[in-house]
C-alpha cells in the first residue's frame, strides 16, 4: 500500500487529472481540425481564431443573461452555434472556390482569416482579458485519493469529452451525411457522380468542425483568462495533436490530445520551467518513430 | 537575372535600381534608411524561402526558425563567447543551415502537406526552448543592444553592409537557381517520379536546397543584428514564417525577384498603415485574400503573363501534351 502511495502520490495523481481535463479541450478543437483535414484537405489555421472567437462569444452571452448558471449555458449552447454559421458563411463565400488550388493557397486563405478575425476581435471585444465566471452548479471542489481538492468544473469537462467522442463517431459512422462525407473525402468525384450534391457536404463537414472549435473555446472560458493570442498557442497545439494522432482520424485526435495534455501536466511536475517543452519533444519521439501518425490516415 | 524577370530593358532598370539603392543614404532620412535595411533583409529571407518552395516543389511552413537561429546563434556568439563579432555572422548562417539539415532530414522522408506540418511542429519545438530559456536566450525579453563591428555600427555603414550582402546573397541565389542544380530542383518539382527515373537523386537535392535556404534565411537573421542590434523569440514564431509565405505569393513565387518585391510592398504597407491605426492584421489578412483570389501568380508573375503572353501560352501547350500521363498519387 505504501509502495502505491509512493508511486501515485496525491501530487501526480491530481496532475494527471489536470492533464486529463486539459486533454478533453484539446481533444474537442483538434477533433474538429482533424475533421476538416480529413474530408476536405484544409489545413485549417483559421480554427484556432474560432476557438478564440468561441471564447469571447460565451463572456458576451453569460454576461447578457446574467452571468448566472442560466447564462452558462446557453452560451454553451450558442457560442458554437454562432461559430458555425460565421464559419458556414466563410466556407460558402470564401472557401469553397478555392478546393481545386493547391493546398497552398487554402492554407495562407485560412491564416488570412485568422489575421482578419485577430483584428475583428481586438475590435468587438478590446484588448482586456475577459474572464467568465464558472456555473454555480460547479463551484468548489472534490478531495481526490490523497485529499488534493480538484475543481468540480474540471470533472464536468472530463464527463463532456467522451460524450462528445461518441457523439462525433456516431456523426461520422452512423449517420448518412457522415458515410457520405467519408466516401467525398476518399473520392469526391465519384460521390458527386452519384448524385450527391458534394459542395453541401463539404459545407456541413466545415461547420460541424468549426462548431467543435467554439464548443472547445465554449468549455474552456471559465477556466482560463480569455484573451488575445489565445488562439495562436492553441493551433500550433492542435496542429500537432493531428499530426501525431494520424490525419483525419478522430480517434488519433484522442490518443494525440491524451498524450499531449498528460505531457504537458506531468512535464510541469518534472521540470517546472520547461514543463511546456514536454508536449513538443513527446511529439517528436512519436514522429521519430512513425512519421505519419500513430493511427491510420484517411488521406 | 532583371533581365529575365522584366524583359530586355530589364538590365538598365535593374542597374539603375542598384545605382539608386547605393545612392539613398546621401539624401534620405534616418528612418527610411532603416526602413530600406530592413526590407532588404527581409526580401533576402523571401528570396531564400522562394528557393524550395517555388522553386523546389517543397512546402517550407516554418521558414522563419532559420532566421531566427541565425540571428540567436550570431548574437549569442557575439554576447557570450567574447570573440570578435566577425565570427559571429560567420557562426550564424552555418547554425541555421545545421539546424536545416537536421530538420531536412527528419522530414524529408515526408512529402507536401506532411512536410509542412512537421517542419512547423519541429519548428514550435525550436521556439519554445528560446522563449522559455531565460539564463541562456533571454526568454520573451530577447537580446538587446548587441555590440557589432565598429565599422558597421553607424546607420549608413550597417546599411551599405545590408545592402552589400544582400546582393551578393541574391547573386550566388540566381546562380544556384540557373546552375544545373536548379534545374533538377525544378525538373523534381515539376515530376518527382520521372526525375527519379532519369537518375537524379530527389531526396538529396530536396535536402540541399532545405540546407541552402536555411543558410541564405541565416546570413539575413545575421544581418538583422547589423540593423536593429536585437533578437526576440517572434523571430521563429509561425506567424512570421505565414508572413514571408505571404511576401513570396505577392511577388510572385515562380519570378526570382518576387519575393523581394513582396517583402517590399508588405514591409511599406506596414509602415504606412501603422501611421493611422493600431490594426495592421485586418490590412493584410484583406490584401492577403485579394491576392490569392485575383493575383495568384503574385505581382511579378502577373507582369511577365503580360509582357511574354504568347510565349507562355505556347509553352504551356506544350507542356500539357507533355505531362499527359495519370498524375502520380503521393503518398
Amino acid at each position: 500500500m505504501d509502495l502505491i502511495y509512493t508511486i501515485f502520490s496525491p501530487k501526480l495523481m491530481s496532475q494527471i487529472f489536470v492533464g486529463l481535463s486539459r486533454t478533453v479541450i484539446l481533444f474537442i478543437v483538434a477533433s474538429g481540425l482533424s475533421l476538416i483535414l480529413g474530408v476536405l484537405r484544409i489545413p485549417n489555421i483559421w480554427h484556432g481564431s474560432l476557438y478564440m472567437v468561441g471564447a469571447f462569444m460565451t463572456f458576451t452571452i453569460s454576461g447578457a443573461i446574467g452571468g448566472g448558471s442560466l447564462g452558462f449555458w446557453m452560451a454553451l449552447f450558442l457560442a458554437p452555434l454562432g461559430v458555425a454559421f460565421v464559419s458556414l458563411i466563410a466556407e460558402r463565400s470564401f472557401f469553397q472556390h478555392l478546393y481545386e488550388r493547391e493546398h497552398i493557397m487554402l492554407l495562407l486563405l485560412t491564416f488570412a482569416f485568422s489575421l482578419v478575425f485577430g483584428d475583428l476581435v481586438k475590435m468587438v471585444w478590446g484588448m482586456e482579458y475577459k474572464s467568465v465566471p464558472v456555473p454555480r452548479v460547479f463551484q468548489g471542489s472534490v478531495h481526490l485519493f490523497g485529499g488534493l481538492p480538484f475543481p468540480l468544473y474540471n470533472v464536468f469537462l472530463l464527463g463532456i469529452g467522451p460524450i462528445v467522442a461518441v457523439a462525433l463517431w456516431l456523426i461520422v459512422n452512423k449517420t448518412k451525411i457522415g458515410k457520405i462525407s467519408r466516401a467525398a473525402a476518399v473520392d469526391r468525384e465519384m460521390v458527386g457522380a452519384v448524385g450527391i450534391n458534394v459542395s453541401w457536404v463539404f459545407a456541413f463537414v466545415f461547420m460541424i468542425g468549426c462548431l467543435l472549435a467554439g464548443l472547445g473555446g465554449a468549455l474552456v472560458a471559465p477556466t482560463v483568462n480569455v484573451s488575445l493570442g489565445m488562439d495562436h498557442t492553441l493551433i500550433m497545439e492542435a496542429f500537432l495533436i493531428v499530426i501525431i494522432g494520424g490525419l483525419g482520424n478522430i480517434w488519433g485526435a484522442l490518443l494525440g490530445a491524451l498524450i499531449f495534455g498528460l505531457a504537458q501536466s506531468l512535464g510541469i511536475l518534472i521540470w517546472p520551467q520547461f514543463g511546456i517543452v514536454f508536449p513538443y519533444a513527446a511529439v517528436i519521439v512519436v514522429l521519430l518513430l512513425r512519421p505519419t501518425g500513430l493511427l491510420k490516415s484517411t488521406w | 537575372m532583371f533581365k529575365n524577370t522584366l524583359g530586355g530593358k530589364g538590365r538598365i532598370v535593374g542597374s539603375a535600381v542598384i545605382v539608386l539603392l547605393f545612392l539613398f543614404p546621401l539624401f534620405l532620412p534616418r528612418f527610411y534608411i532603416y526602413l530600406i535595411s530592413i526590407i532588404l533583409l527581409t526580401g533576402l529571407l523571401a528570396t531564400s524561402l522562394n528557393l524550395p518552395l517555388g522553386y523546389g516543389g517543397i512546402f517550407q511552413f516554418h521558414h522563419a526558425v532559420f532566421y531566427g537561429v541565425g540571428a540567436y546563434a550570431a548574437a549569442l556568439m557575439i554576447t557570450k563567447s567574447g570573440l570578435s563579432p566577425w565570427v559571429g555572422f560567420v557562426v550564424g548562417p552555418f547554425a541555421a543551415a545545421f539546424l536545416s539539415l537536421i530538420m531536412g532530414l527528419i522530414c524529408i522522408r515526408l512529402s507536401k502537406l506532411y512536410f509542412g506540418m512537421l517542419q512547423i511542429s519541429l519548428g514550435s519545438l525550436v521556439w519554445i526552448i528560446v522563449y522559455r530559456w531565460y539564463s541562456f536566450t533571454g526568454g520573451d525579453n530577447g537580446i538587446h543592444g548587441i555590440p557589432v563591428p565598429e565599422i558597421i555600427s553607424s546607420q549608413n555603414n550597417a546599411y551599405y553592409f545590408t545592402l552589400l550582402v544582400t546582393l551578393l546573397s541574391l547573386w550566388a541565389l540566381y546562380k544556384i537557381i540557373n546552375s544545373p542544380f536548379g534545374s533538377a530542383l525544378q525538373g523534381i518539382r515539376d515530376n518527382p517520379v520521372r526525375s527519379g527515373m532519369i537518375g537524379i537523386n530527389v531526396k538529396l537535392h530536396q535536402l540541399m536546397v532545405l540546407v541552402i535556404a536555411g543558410f541564405f534565411a541565416g546570413v539575413a537573421g545575421s544581418l538583422f543584428i547589423v540593423v536593429d542590434t536585437a533578437v526576440f523569440p517572434d523571430m521563429l514564431f509561425w506567424t512570421l514564417s505565414l508572413e514571408v509565405l505571404i511576401m513570396c505569393l505577392l511577388g510572385g513565387w515562380f519570378t526570382f525577384l518576387g519575393p523581394m518585391l513582396g517583402a517590399a510592398v508588405i514591409i511599406s504597407l506596414r509602415t504606412f498603415v501603422s501611421g493611422f491605426t493600431d490594426y495592421w492584421t485586418l490590412p493584410l489578412g484583406i490584401l492577403m485574400m485579394l491576392v490569392i483570389f485575383f493575383l495568384p501568380n503574385g505581382i511579378l508573375g502577373y507582369i511577365q503573363d503580360k509582357l511574354y503572353g504568347k510565349i507562355a501560352e505556347q509553352a504551356e501547350a506544350v507542356e500539357q501534351t507533355d505531362l499527359a500521363q495519370p498524375a502520380v498519387k503521393e503518398s
